[in-house]
């Protein structure tokens, strides 16, 4: 048992902060939403597939069937980031206005708001397996089978300690992830509309006293929160190579985990959470078999919340910060 | 005024049923059927259904075969002119909560004097205690659980070998084709999956090979942790029990993680998709056992002349399970032409049954298993799926 720990404990390191990585990203959304408006953006893992779509969108639109080097590469990949970002935080802002919005002008319910963020998601999958996928990707009949993404890149071992294969793609996974979450840090923490962000989720009445345009700041929220998922779509297209209709919803639901895990609301919280959940997960089925680590994930986050309710992170509920 | 159309339809509509219930007695003096349709020539028409995942992820498994029926279906109606046979296809989507739902309507609603199917074992399994207690003979195509057998179903058939002849079978080969030392086994923790997983690695294991074991989440995708694992154990052989959709993300990620070991997969997984999910590179050379026969433009006489026919009719090549899909039908069409239309007495009919399918000699075990179970193996080569014959003549690149 021991002796499979070091042999593998390696590799499970490299893999958990990849697919960690991408649960970070992922969960920037939910805890940013929930930061300025106490909602749980169930849709979100939807604005993540949707994402996904619009990175293979842009491949097949430019004609790429296999692995690019140098300046194409680089070009091409921020072309997809850019296709991505703007796909995810687009929906997330139209998702806001058409399923939010009006509920909230109405003084409706929190659970009201779940409900259409529920009615959402299963609409955009939906929409996705029986419309897009079988016509825009020209799948006939084939909307619910999983849609293959052509390689990117070559995947080479960059440079390796000891027994453990440090690879091209793994690594680009987690700089670019952590590279957004600092450019994301920044904005918050020193632009204006950052201020505002924080002011809201601090205090929305008060912030309006102080000139914050409340519906404007609502709206980049998701926006912003929306192109972190399109990050993710572009990175977990470019390592899995597959998408599916409905392949925002594992992935929604542990990025939703390490939200909660390193305290909602909190953006470092969710960084954390992310790296932690993909860590537990690996290490967990060294010793117990694959089978068992989403049990072990979710024993771990059931064993914070119970000695530290609002996450590792998260500050008592009222004073939560965006 | 509206209430009064409404109550009027209903009059009118319950008329209907009256006469058609006189109607449906009349004829039924003569020829005892309760499930079939007569119309004005005298002709009866027999509701068959097919059920399967004609949509969901897994459908490229299912499709060959319904098509397989179908024209099994065609060419009867063709030349039968006392019955004629209606094809209601269900479409279960893989899920067994579905199937429930649907073989409810099928035998309430559409009134099916037989079923083909469901396709999968999970399905079957729920579906099964339901077509018993109907009294509705049901023949499948392509749900390979051993443990279907065992159930007692006096109405339950299949046309395939199950995995306790598949695993061991495929288990064998690839010791004697890759004098295999050591093997990992891989399932989806799923019913087919995982029972032609632990048949497989019984198999290995009765050969003196080592297994190591591990499963995935056919949902996930990232399986970074089973590609350490596999890695850490450096096996001859690797063996997933499961579909093609995950195992192509799985082939995928093992090689792009250096291991080169043959993979190898049942049924479930021999399928063109499989080289499309995993891409041509990572495909190459996996190994597929599977009872069904896919012909692959085989020139042995029986064989071409099906493909040619499904050809025609589908634009297609038949892919997996279209032999068995068609042999299935096939079944209960003999039943029907020997002059049974009821569920029970083509039920009665298919014990004795014994005539020479496409796919293999079609004659039932008692418990409803097929008498010729025959396992055939399948490699990828240059990105196709390709038939190598049966497990004691194939011979892998």
């Amino acid at each position: 048992m021991l002796n499979d720990f070091i042999n593998q404990v390696g590799p499970s390191t490299v893999g958990g902060l990849a697919s960690g990585a991408i649960y970070a990203l992922i969960a920037l959304g939910y805890t940013m939403v929930y930061g300025v408006l106490r909602l749980i953006n169930f849709a979100h893992s939807e604005i993540f597939m949707i994402g996904s779509f619009a990175a293979l969108f842009v491949i097949n639109l430019m004609g790429i069937t296999g692995p690019l080097s140098g300046i194409a590469l680089v070009g091409t990949m921020l072309l997809l980031l850019l296709a991505s970002m703007a796909a995810s935080g687009g929906a997330a802002v139209v998702l806001e206005r058409v399923a939010y919005r009006p509920l909230r002008r109405r003084g409706a319910s929190r659970l009201a708001a779940l409900i259409s963020a529920i009615g959402a998601s299963i609409f955009l999958q939906e929409l996705f397996a029986l419309v897009i996928i079988p016509e825009v990707f020209d799948r006939p009949s084939q909307g619910r089978n999983q849609v293959p993404v052509p390689r990117l890149f070559d995947r080479e071992t960059v440079f390796s300690i000891g027994n453990t294969d440090i690879r091209n793609d793994h690594l680009f996974i987690i700089v670019a992830a952590v590279a957004m979450m600092i450019l994301l840090d920044v904005f918050v923490n020193r632009t204006k509309i950052g201020r505002g962000i924080r002011a809201t989720s601090q205090d929305p009445e008060t912030a309006v006293l102080m000139g914050v345009n409340i519906d404007s700041i609502i709206r980049t929220t998701f926006f912003v929160g929306g192109a972190m998922a399109g990050v993710a779509a572009l990175l977990y297209a470019m390592e899995f190579e597959n998408l599916r209709f409905n392949v925002g919803f594992l992935l929604g639901v542990k990025a939703f985990t390490a939200a909660v895990l390193g305290g909602i609301g909190n953006l470092r919280g969710a960084l954390l959470g992310g790296l932690m959940l993909g860590l537990i997960e690996n290490w967990g089925s060294i010793f117990f078999g694959s089978e068992w680590k989403d049990v072990i994930a979710f024993t771990v986050l059931v064993l914070v919340l119970l000695f530290r309710p609002t996450g590792i992170l998260g500050e008592s509920l009222q004073r939560a910060r965006a | 005024m509206r209430s009064t159309i409404a109550r009027l339809g209903g009059v009118v509509a319950a008329g209907t049923a009256l006469v058609l219930g006189l109607a449906a007695c009349g004829s039924g003096t003569e020829e005892a059927s309760p499930t079939g349709a007569q119309n004005g020539d005298g002709v009866t028409t027999l509701k068959i259904g097919f059920m399967g995942d004609l949509t969901g992820a897994n459908s490229a498994l299912m499709i060959p075969p319904s098509q397989g029926a179908q024209l099994a279906v065609d060419e009867f109606n063709a030349k039968s002119t006392k019955v004629k046979v209606e094809l209601v296809k269900y479409d279960s989507q893989g899920n067994p909560d579905q199937a429930v739902t649907q073989v409810q309507q099928a035998i309430t609603q559409d009134k099916i004097t037989a079923l083909v199917g469901p396709g999968f074992s999970g399905e079957s399994r729920n579906v099964g205690p339901i077509l018993e207690q109907a009294k509705i003979p049901s023949i499948s195509a392509s749900a390979t659980n051993p443990a279907l057998a065992d159930n007692g179903w006096k109405f339950w058939h299949r046309v395939v070998a199950n995995d306790d002849v598949q695993g061991p079978a495929v288990a064998e080969f690839l010791v004697k084709a890759k004098s295999a030392k050591k093997a990992f086994v891989i399932d989806d923790a799923a019913e087919y999956g995982a029972g032609l997983g632990d048949a497989v690695a019984k198999g290995f294991e009765s050969q003196g090979v080592k297994v190591e074991r591990d499963k995935i989440d056919p949902e996930g995708s990232d399986y970074s942790s089973t590609v350490t694992k596999v890695k850490a154990s450096a096996p001859d052989v690797i063996f997933f029990g499961g579909y093609y959709a995950p195992l192509g993300r799985l082939l995928k990620q093992l090689r792009d993680g250096g291991v080169t070991a043959v993979v190898s997969s049942g049924d479930g997984s021999v399928d063109q998709a499989l080289v499309e999910g995993a891409g041509k590179d990572a495909a190459e050379g996996a190994v597929l056992g599977c009872p069904c026969l896919i012909p692959f433009g085989s020139d042995v006489p029986e064989l071409k002349t099906f493909s040619d026919n499904y050809k025609a009719k589908f634009g297609t090549d038949p892919l997996i399970y279209a032999t068995e899909g068609y042999d299935a039908m096939s079944a209960f069409l003999k039943a029907i032409e020997a002059g049974n239309t009821t569920s029970e007495k083509i039920n009665e009919y298919l014990s004795t049954i014994d005539f020479k399918g496409v796919s293999k000699q079609i004659k039932f075990n008692p418990n409803g298993e097929i008498a010729a179970s025959v396992i055939h193996i399948y490699e990828v080569k240059d990105g196709n799926v390709t038939w190598l014959g049966d497990t004691s003549k194939a011979q892998l690149s």
